[in-house]
């Protein structure tokens, strides 16, 4: 329900510049992930959007209006903390309710949201229960719950899942999916270190690092646009092939990039690469090869279902045309296009 | 598979896996023994020792010369030729009432305003605010002085004549003579009590402060999301998080304050106002020679802690499984 707008906000701790200048839009009704390694200011950068934090300068606009100083309470947001920061002496039902009563609304009102949240996120029969008596991701739903019942202008999550086992995982993110369908005019700001999450979840994806932004964009043109080496190698399992040295030489950059399901395997003679085949990773559904070109890491290549070739083979690679990324010295894409192409 | 799995059932690890719960067992023992012998010698002997004594008739003389005398140091009666019973033994005794009274007094005194103290000094150094670390460290520097040390300084700052006390109550004018702080009747007591608030109140503070810090930070966030007053969430969130670690800080204090000694011994002797059951069990046992009579005022003082604690776990667990069913 709210239109976020960053102008060049900063945070800084004494000497310590965490957030150094972020711009960014987050629209209505969005799916917004802020993604990127640890220490690259995003759990901070939702922290000033929540206003638990204090913004150093720049402007932070909620609908078009400034709300630097307005306090965390009068934002219309909800947060869903990492470690769920549920009161393991209330039940789920005073767990849930206890913003509003001591808000001072009615006793139905507040009946009535928190079975209406406990039903959306199925709930209702742990309500009863203190938040010892309940499973991780029981947990987990019952923290989101808590912040539906707050009826938000703007979700926040601080990585959610992060204390879930796989399996959970998995399944939370499904649910938390399907509430941003359900609540598809509240504005959702989602912080993960995951790029899986990033991908599954997001409208739109905002990588971080080092305190700025390097791309926002939709999961698929991060993944096949990357802006630049950082994004390219950080979007994406397994990670990108990158390629130095006369590899990239022959197209004509510095560093070339080539995922793993982007290349070929091929009959000798066909391809340009050659290399012995050093590992294998066999996930069932995929191979992934490692192969040694003679390059400063081996090349990961995938196999879709089950292949014939095991460690020590020699096998001949192609990269699949028009799916090769190229980089300059300052890890930026090379806009002129191939002579050989 | 199928040859695994028998092979695996064939190498049969239960005796293997309850011999090492053996050895475990075996080695935990090892490593309380010298912590049993210890409790033993120190704890359990002299306790159960004393409490030996208190049903003889021992004197100091003669440690080891003492009869069988029954319950005679704790109650005796005997009917008079006026046909008048006269009572007799430590529990007919009013010094020893007396002594009761005074220690319960002193103790929930002391502890009530022990805790009270101590909780707003543990919020206090629960902020965050420059310096921190030295005042923490500062503030435990009146638990670190010896109680003998702490009394003797109290004693020279409550004196009459030349104590620090009189003097700013006098040049302010709350005052119009001198008090003699530790020897009047009425004020003995205060001044004992102050003297132990101020000595054991950091104790006090710094284990309700490890508390504080065991309740995680998002907490208080998401009550500032919600719009909580500060207020509210210290008596909704903050006090109910933080009551296991006020009720074992004060059990401590209370044990402590149950069997104080050295501090009145030093700061108001011989003080009736201020005599507390190990002063006037000593009292017996030593400058009065009665050993076994002390002995007896030993084991009720004893008895009394133990009933006290007893009843301080039991009625703290009612309320707290009381309070999570809400």
């Amino acid at each position: 329900m709210a239109n976020i707008q960053l102008r060049n906000v900063t945070k800084s701790y004494g000497a310590a510049h965490v957030i150094k200048g972020v711009d960014l839009d987050i629209r209505r009704g969005e799916f917004m992930v802020f993604v990127g390694p640890s220490g690259c200011g995003k759990s901070t950068l939702l922290r000033l959007i929540s206003g638990l934090e204090t913004i150093t300068s720049g402007d932070l606009l909620f609908d078009g209006q400034r709300v630097n100083n307005v306090l965390p309470s009068k934002r219309g947001i909800a947060m869903v903390f990492q470690s769920y920061a549920l009161y393991p002496h209330m039940t789920v039902y005073d767990n849930m309710a206890f913003g509003m009563k001591l808000a001072g609304s009615s006793r139905a009102e507040q009946d009535a949201r928190v079975r209406k949240a406990a039903r959306m996120l199925q709930i209702e029969h742990l309500l009863d229960r203190l938040p010892k008596q309940l499973s991780g991701g029981q947990r987990q739903r019952v923290a989101i719950g808590r912040a539906i019942t707050r009826d938000p202008r703007v979700f926040l999550f601080d990585e959610p899942l992060s204390n879930l086992d796989a399996a959970l995982r998995v399944a939370t993110r499904l649910e938390i999916a399907k509430l941003h369908h359900e609540m598809s005019d509240v504005t959702m700001i989602y912080v993960t270190h995951d790029q899986v999450e990033a991908m599954t979840l997001a409208d739109r994806i905002c990588v971080l690092r080092d305190g700025r932004v390097e791309q926002v964009g939709t999961p698929t043109e991060l993944y096949e646009r990357p802006g630049n080496i950082f994004v390219a190698g950080f979007i994406g399992s397994p990670k990108m092939n990158f390629l130095r040295g006369r590899f990239a030489a022959e197209h004509a950059c510095h560093t070339l990039g080539v995922r793993s399901e982007h290349i070929d395997v091929v009959a000798e003679g066909e391809g340009p690469w050659t290399g012995r085949v050093v590992h294998t990773e066999d996930l069932g559904s995929d191979n992934y090869l490692f192969v040694d070109l003679g390059a400063e890491e081996p090349v990961i290549v995938r196999q879709p279902g089950k292949v014939a070739i095991h460690e020590g083979a020699v096998v001949t690679l192609r990269p699949k045309a028009g799916m090769l990324h190229r980089f300059d010295e300052d890890g930026l894409p090379v806009q002129r296009p191939l002579a050989a192409e | 598979m199928t040859t695994t799995a028998t092979g695996a059932a064939a190498y049969a690890p239960d005796r293997g896996e309850t011999g090492l719960q053996e050895q475990r067992a075996r080695a935990a023992f090892w490593f309380l023994a010298p912590m049993l012998l210890m409790l033993f010698f120190v704890a359990a002997w002299p306790l159960l020792r004393s409490i030996w004594f208190s049903f003889t008739d021992t004197t100091l003389n003669n440690l080891y010369g003492g009869e069988w005398a029954g319950f005679q140091n704790y109650l005796t009666w005997r009917e008079l030729p006026s046909g008048r019973i006269r009572w007799g033994g430590t529990l007919a005794d009013p010094a020893w009432w007396n002594a009761v009274y005074n220690t319960v007094r002193f103790a929930v005194i002391s502890v009530g305003l022990e805790t009270l103290f101590g909780l707003l000094i543990a919020l206090m150094l629960n902020a965050e605010f420059k310096g921190r670390g030295i005042v923490r460290a500062a503030i435990l520097i009146p638990w670190a002085i010896p109680t003998i040390v702490s009394a003797r300084m109290w004693g020279w700052m409550l004196n009459d004549q030349f104590g620090i006390i009189n003097h700013m109550l006098l040049s302010v004018g709350l005052i119009d003579s001198p008090i003699a702080w530790t020897a009047r009747a009425d004020t003995a007591m205060i001044a004992v009590i102050v003297v132990d608030v101020w000595k054991t109140t950091p104790f006090m503070a710094l284990l309700i402060l490890a508390g504080l810090q065991m309740i995680p930070r998002d907490m208080y966030e998401s009550a500032r999301i919600d719009g909580i007053h500060p207020v509210r969430v210290f008596f909704r969130v903050t006090l109910p998080l933080l009551k296991p670690a006020i009720m074992v800080a004060v059990i401590f204090r209370l044990l402590d304050a149950l069997r104080i000694f050295d501090l009145i011994y030093v700061l108001t002797p011989n003080s009736s106002a201020t005599k507390t059951m190990s002063i006037v069990a000593r009292e017996n046992m030593i400058d009065f020679n009665r050993f076994a009579y002390g002995s007896a005022q030993s084991t009720l003082l004893f008895a009394i802690i133990f009933l006290f604690v007893t009843l301080y776990i039991w009625l703290g667990r009612v309320d707290l499984t009381g309070e999570g069913r809400r």
